[in-house]
């Protein structure tokens, strides 16, 4: 089910939400419970961690980025350099609560395994990813005839990290597939907006730029 | 070589081994230190030395491990050379591990020859130095004799255990054995068990040293010789895999010394061997040639994975304890991979891990050198622990 929107932007904060935090981390923030373990996958410089440390998260993080996580560390974080692909192999089942892959998954060789090494490790998972249904992309190529351009998907074809692009709906087939119980579902708009009205998949999978889904292990 | 100076240097030797220029503790019969090779060694001393001050909640301790040809002379003059500490870049007053802050100790290993028992220390049976009869020891050995001292000291549980190479040995030998002890550990350039690379490494090293006439079975000291040659030679080689191919060629390329042309002969017409030269000279004015060997040993012997059934996450399993793991890109006696494989052990025991790989090309010895990024690595990581450990003056 995708949630209602709880609180509303002006266009001035779109990008960036109370706190100066980005409206997509907030949106994954708010999923996790104050004093659960996560295990943020490709934390970056550590944003996100950051947030979650005010709301008293126990967090932890892996990136890929040497640079990421020098800095991270620097800020006292616990972050290990390390690749989603293959480390998370390393972590014993049940070792977290969350496990987030926020702005990555497109970007892993093999998104099928690590989402089921996400379901494995943690008791929930939190996915957001840039919607490649949008129907900006979707004119792009069907007009122009050339590889989407967005504001956040910057990248020319030639040199992209995102090398697994999916839409809403094919992500939800993927879940499917494993055996992920989507539990909730956020879509933000061209804005970094949560989208505000009570939609069906068809819509967000049009309209919503970025998806984030906070999934479980089935049974 | 044999002569005045030689036996001057030994007497001095002698004299740091038995009354240092340090801080002693001494543990009597009563109060043996348990073995490794089923001894109980008794009497012992450490020395050490401490920087900066313990707050009246004992709480701000940081105990720093030194590496193999180390010492406890971390920030001040040393006694023998009369040169600076070996860790002056990271501790001291405003510094990463900041004295101003922490109160820092660091002691002697058991084995050394700095003023902690070991064998250039008197055998109180004979009056003579201990030279073979010392037992062998372990970097387990080294951590117990740590904790007695850390019991002497009245310090139950340490803020931080930090230090390179075999100090980072012994930082997850803390880990391992005193898990309560230890809030957070920061081992750097380290490693769960010596390579069977680093093992030959080091034989070649203590073969030179025996091969040394002057080494007598490793009773020079009664003898009144010194096998300086064979150390010189073990700390030469040794002192290659403390580099890297990028360093050296950075720092000496094939670049005559004081000539302009080859002599065509084997004189040390390159900086690369006049430096290397001068190293193992230098070293053999400061260290004991059977400490060199005892010392070697516990590294090879280290493996920590063999102490808890073959798995080393069974070492850290419910260890409270909080890491940072720290590797260097081109240090390929300690390289990435082992500090990686300590990181797997202690996600897999849902310990709380840093890691972070710094780029640099100076090779294993780089947490020596200045690094502004371990630094900065370093800093961060004990900010957010005082602050985990609400120690006063947390940032």
């Amino acid at each position: 089910m995708l949630s209602r929107l709880k609180y509303d932007l002006t266009m001035a904060e779109a990008a960036r939400g109370p706190g100066g935090a980005r409206v997509d981390l907030l949106v994954v923030a708010d999923m996790v419970q104050s004093g659960a373990r996560a295990l943020d996958v490709g934390c970056g410089d550590g944003e996100l961690l950051r947030l979650l440390e005010t709301r008293g998260v126990d967090g932890r993080g892996i990136e890929l980025s040497r640079e990421g996580v020098n800095e991270c560390v620097a800020k006292g974080l616990a972050v290990v350099q390390g690749d989603a692909d293959t480390d998370l192999a390393d972590y014993p089942d049940d070792a977290f609560d969350f496990v987030i892959l926020s702005q990555t998954l497109q970007a892993t060789r093999q998104p099928r395994i690590v989402l089921e090494h996400m379901l494995r490790i943690g008791r929930h998972a939190i996915v957001s990813f840039p919607n490649f249904g949008h129907w900006n992309i979707r004119l792009q190529l069907l007009l122009g005839g050339h590889m989407p351009h967005t504001d956040n998907l910057p990248y020319a074809w030639y040199e992209t990290p995102n090398i697994h692009f999916c839409s809403i709906k094919d992500f939800r087939q993927l879940c499917l597939l494993v055996g992920a119980r989507m539990e909730e579902a956020v879509a933000l708009n061209a804005w970094g907006r949560r989208m505000r009205l009570k939609m069906p998949w068809w819509f967000w999978n049009l309209f919503g730029e970025q998806a984030v889904f906070l999934l479980s292990r089935r049974g | 070589m044999v002569g005045t100076a030689a036996t001057i240097d030994l007497a001095d030797r002698r004299r740091e081994a038995d009354q240092p220029h340090s801080l002693t503790v001494r543990f009597g019969m009563s109060n043996p230190l348990r073995l490794d090779a089923g001894v109980d060694f008794a009497p012992m001393q450490i020395a050490y030395q401490t920087y900066g001050t313990l707050n009246p909640e004992r709480s701000n301790a940081i105990l720093v491990c030194h590496a193999l040809t180390g010492d406890q002379h971390v920030v001040n003059t040393h006694p023998v050379t009369g040169k600076p500490g070996w860790w002056e870049t990271m501790v001291g007053p405003g510094r990463p591990i900041d004295t101003e802050r922490y109160f820092v100790i660091c002691a002697n290993v058991v084995g050394g020859c700095m003023g902690s028992s070991g064998p250039a220390s008197t055998n109180p049976a004979t009056g003579m130095p201990w030279g073979l009869d010392f037992p062998v020891i372990t970097v387990r050995d080294m951590v117990r004799a740590q904790a007695m001292l850390l019991d002497h000291l009245g310090i139950e549980s340490l803020f931080a255990v930090t230090g390179g190479s075999m100090g980072g040995m012994q930082v997850l030998q803390w880990a391992a054995s005193y898990p309560q002890r230890v809030f957070a550990a920061l081992p750097i350039a380290g490693a769960t068990r010596h390579s069977a690379q680093n093992i030959a490494f080091h034989e070649v090293g203590r073969q030179a040293v025996m091969a040394d006439p002057d080494w007598r079975a490793g009773r020079y000291f009664a003898e009144g010789t010194n096998p300086r040659r064979g150390l010189a030679v073990a700390r030469m080689a040794a002192h290659i895999t403390y580099l890297s191919d990028a360093a050296l060629h950075r720092k000496f390329g094939r670049r005559f010394q004081d000539r302009d042309n080859p002599t065509f002969s084997f004189d040390a017409d390159f900086q690369v061997e006049s430096y290397l030269r001068h190293q193992g000279i230098t070293f053999v004015e400061r260290f004991d040639a059977n400490s060199y060997l005892y010392l070697t040993r516990a590294m090879d012997y280290f493996d920590l994975a063999a102490d808890y059934e073959g798995v080393v996450a069974n070492a850290f399993r419910g260890a409270p304890t909080r890491f940072c793991v720290i590797s260097f890109t081109s240090d390929w006696l300690f390289p990435t991979a082992e500090s990686r494989a300590i990181v797997h052990a202690l996600n897999a025991a849902g310990a709380r891990v840093s890691f972070a790989e710094i780029t640099t090309d100076k090779g294993h010895d780089a947490f020596l050198l200045d690094e502004p990024e371990l630094f900065a690595i370093v800093r961060g990581f004990l900010d957010g622990a005082a602050k985990a450990r609400g120690l006063r003056g947390s940032r």
